[in-house]
């Protein structure tokens, strides 16, 4: 097996607060990995630290060279590439694309625009190829076009094409932050609560578009998430946060019976 | 007790019909009441210092009361409209506004001759109109330069540019001190000019690269004045508060012109420099560049990890506005041939923010059209001239509340899907 995603000893002290602290984390090829914790255990503040939003305060983070990253070849030991410490935009071209915990789409542009957007890191148009619309422009502007629609028909939302972003219903802008992330061609996608404010029915089928991108895409997913059934039926793997901490890693059928993880989410008990 | 408990009780006791029009009518009489007694001051008592007198003017107490009460009826209808629109909006998503026109037109096979028609008609106009009616069009479509690079940056890159006018700075008296130094041509000075003032955009965007909002305005606003302050105290190399005079109008393959003539020729360079701005902002807009600008706007965070470079974008976006402003600097100290520093007070950045903001921010169209209205305007209207900041301002309170997108609000692309993949 091959880890698309390896950080060791991830700190991040924000002066004397210990958000992240020493927190080690695999992921593997094709795996769905979840990350959970109470509210305030630092899980957002490791996602920032992966993508390059916050700089570490120490620990390694690993993702396999591009060269690696093919289907066919297995990559191994030494063939990686550390990335911790790098601007976001250029972890996002290494091929690590995320979600928000509250959804952050480009409100006032469509939502086509807004996947368009994703693939801007994909293109190389610049300001000389627009002004002077040059075939190469022409010809990436017109695959651009194609290339989104076809990420939002993957998606499901290719009706809303030419609608604003803030007018879609709550779950569809939801989904518009995966088909976003998605048009960056990542081979690892960061979901921080991906069904939050979701109704049952809509977890379902958030479930269900995660495994077909997983599988369609040959897409590793490493997922931050509150609702347990959705956690439990889709995660191989699950780590547990609190205070900074991991408290435990296992399978969710370990998780679900490890005394620190129950203590940590429902308190200690207290003989009486 | 609050206007709607008011409404209810006097329409229980006096009917809905009747009880409404009284309803108004207190409504109205409070604004009046209140508004006698704001302006009674200024508009009642005046005194005269040197008689030691004073006179009552009584009369235009009941102007005001009138006006009062006509005016706020006139506004609640005016507020009740709008809030009535925007509900019937929400409904059918489907009433017919100007942008909505504007954008059917650009679909339509009809785009490209009502564009040239337009441009046309800018060609003709010296034809027909006096020599002072084409120098004002001449100022008019220089400051259309100016709003829609200055749309760049804030309508577009969503930066609060509040020292624009320092770029119009740079590219005015670079070619006027060019010009006067080394006997530089115009021609050869209009892109030396638009060079500096974008690498002068270049240097101011490193060290703002890190603020945003409140903070970036205030810095452009202080780096505005600096760069004004600076020429008008350094007398020997720009000329100190008398400025730089004697600036040659541009040549044309060695022709001699009359006053005249001059003022035509900038006229057509002007319009040409003019068209030439729309055209690449035009492109630029809906580029890679241009949406990945929309995007900063947007949402820095979310812009930051879709992979794109913000400090790269706010620097091409600031430089490149900054580069009109150099073109429009050029322009204008070659039509006016006198250039000093208080043509470039911090007002002229305060306008050229105006346009934009009545305009619609990122709308082409609607900044042009802002920045010709607002200024031809108050130039055509001379003899109510002490009320152009008047007019100003009431039209930019009533556009902020009626209007809030500006006069032509941007529509989107719709992009269609290309047939030939």
């Amino acid at each position: 097996m091959t880890h698309v995603l390896e950080v060791n000893n991830l700190s991040k002290h924000f002066g004397g607060l210990k958000a992240v602290d020493d927190v080690s984390l695999k992921v593997e090829r094709n795996q769905i990995v979840a990350l959970i914790g109470p509210n305030g255990a630092g899980k957002t503040t490791f996602f920032n630290c992966v993508t390059g939003m916050y700089k570490p305060t120490s620990g390694e983070i690993f993702i396999p060279s591009e060269a690696y990253r093919d289907k066919n070849i297995t990559g191994e030991g030494h063939r990686t590439k550390a990335i911790q410490g790098l601007n976001p935009h250029v972890i996002t071209e290494c091929g690590i694309a995320r979600t928000f915990q509250n959804i952050r789409l480009f409100q006032n542009m469509t939502v086509l625009e807004n996947i368009m957007i994703g693939r801007h890191c994909r293109l190389s148009t610049g300001i000389i190829g627009a002004i002077f619309r040059t075939k190469k422009s022409r010809l990436e502007e017109s695959e651009l076009v194609h290339d989104s629609h076809e990420i939002l028909k993957k998606i499901g939302l290719e009706k809303y094409a030419n609608e604003f972003a803030k007018n879609l219903p709550y779950g569809a802008q939801r989904k518009l932050e995966i088909a976003r992330a998605l048009a960056t061609d990542p081979f690892l996608l960061l979901l921080d609560e991906p069904a939050a404010g979701m109704n049952p029915q809509e977890t379902k089928e958030l479930d269900g578009l995660i495994v077909r991108l997983r599988d369609s895409e040959d897409l590793s997913i490493l997922l931050i998430e509150h609702d347990m059934n959705l956690v439990m039926s889709l995660a191989e793997n699950i780590y547990v946060m609190d205070y900074g901490k991991l408290i435990a890693q296992g399978t969710p059928q370990q998780i679900k019976s490890d005394k620190k993880v129950i203590e940590a989410y429902l308190g200690e008990e207290i003989d009486a | 007790m609050n206007t709607k408990k008011l409404y209810n009780y006097i329409t229980g006791r006096f009917g809905e019909k009747f009880g409404k029009i009284i309803y108004e009518f207190i409504l109205s009489t409070t604004v009046s009441v209140w508004f006698m007694f704001l302006t009674f001051p200024i508009m009642v008592v005046k005194v005269n210092t040197i008689e030691q007198t004073i006179i009552w003017r009584w009369k235009n107490l009941i102007y005001v009361a009138l006006a009062a009460f006509f005016l706020s009826f006139l506004w609640r209808k005016a507020l009740a409209y709008k809030a009535l629109k925007a509900k019937k909006d929400e409904g059918t998503k489907k009433s017919f506004s100007l942008s909505e026109g504007i954008y059917s037109l650009t679909e339509s096979k009809f785009y490209f001759p009502s564009l040239g028609a337009l441009v046309l008609i800018f060609a003709t106009i010296p034809l027909f109109s006096s020599l002072y009616q084409t120098t004002v069009l001449s100022t008019a479509l220089i400051y259309v330069m100016l709003g829609l690079g200055l749309n760049i940056v804030v309508g577009l890159g969503g930066l609060l540019n509040l020292g624009y006018v320092a770029f119009y700075i740079v590219g005015a008296y670079s070619y006027a001190m060019l010009n006067t130094h080394f006997g530089l041509s115009f021609w050869i000075a209009l892109p030396i000019g638009a060079l500096l003032s974008t690498l002068f955009g270049i240097l101011l965007a490193f060290p703002i690269l890190r603020l945003r909002g409140d903070y970036l305005a205030i810095v452009t606003l202080a780096f505005a004045e600096i760069t004004r302050l600076v020429l008008q105290n350094e007398g020997d190399i720009f000329g100190g508060p008398s400025g730089i005079n004697n600036i040659a109008a541009p040549s044309f393959f060695g022709l001699q012109f009359g006053l005249s003539g001059k003022t035509i020729l900038m006229y057509y360079i002007i319009l040409i420099m003019t068209v030439f701005t729309i055209f690449v902002i035009f492109r630029l807009e809906n580029s890679r560049i241009g949406r990945a600008w929309q995007a900063l706007r947007e949402d820095e965070i979310a812009t930051k990890s879709m992979g794109i470079n913000v400090p790269l974008t706010k620097l091409t976006s600031f430089a490149l506005g900054a580069t009109w402003a150099g073109f429009a600097g050029v322009l204008f100290s070659a039509k006016t041939a006198f250039i000093n520093p208080d043509s470039f007070t911090i007002w002229e950045s305060v306008i050229i923010l105006c346009f934009v903001v009545l305009g619609g921010m990122g709308s082409i169209l609607g900044v042009s059209l802002a920045a010709l209205i607002l200024y031809i305007l108050p130039e055509s209207l001379r003899a109510f001239a002490q009320y152009r900041m008047l007019v100003y301002g009431i039209s930019l309170v009533l556009m902020m509340i009626f209007r809030q997108g500006g006069i032509i609000d941007v529509k989107r692309k719709h992009y269609k899907l290309p047939d030939n993949i």
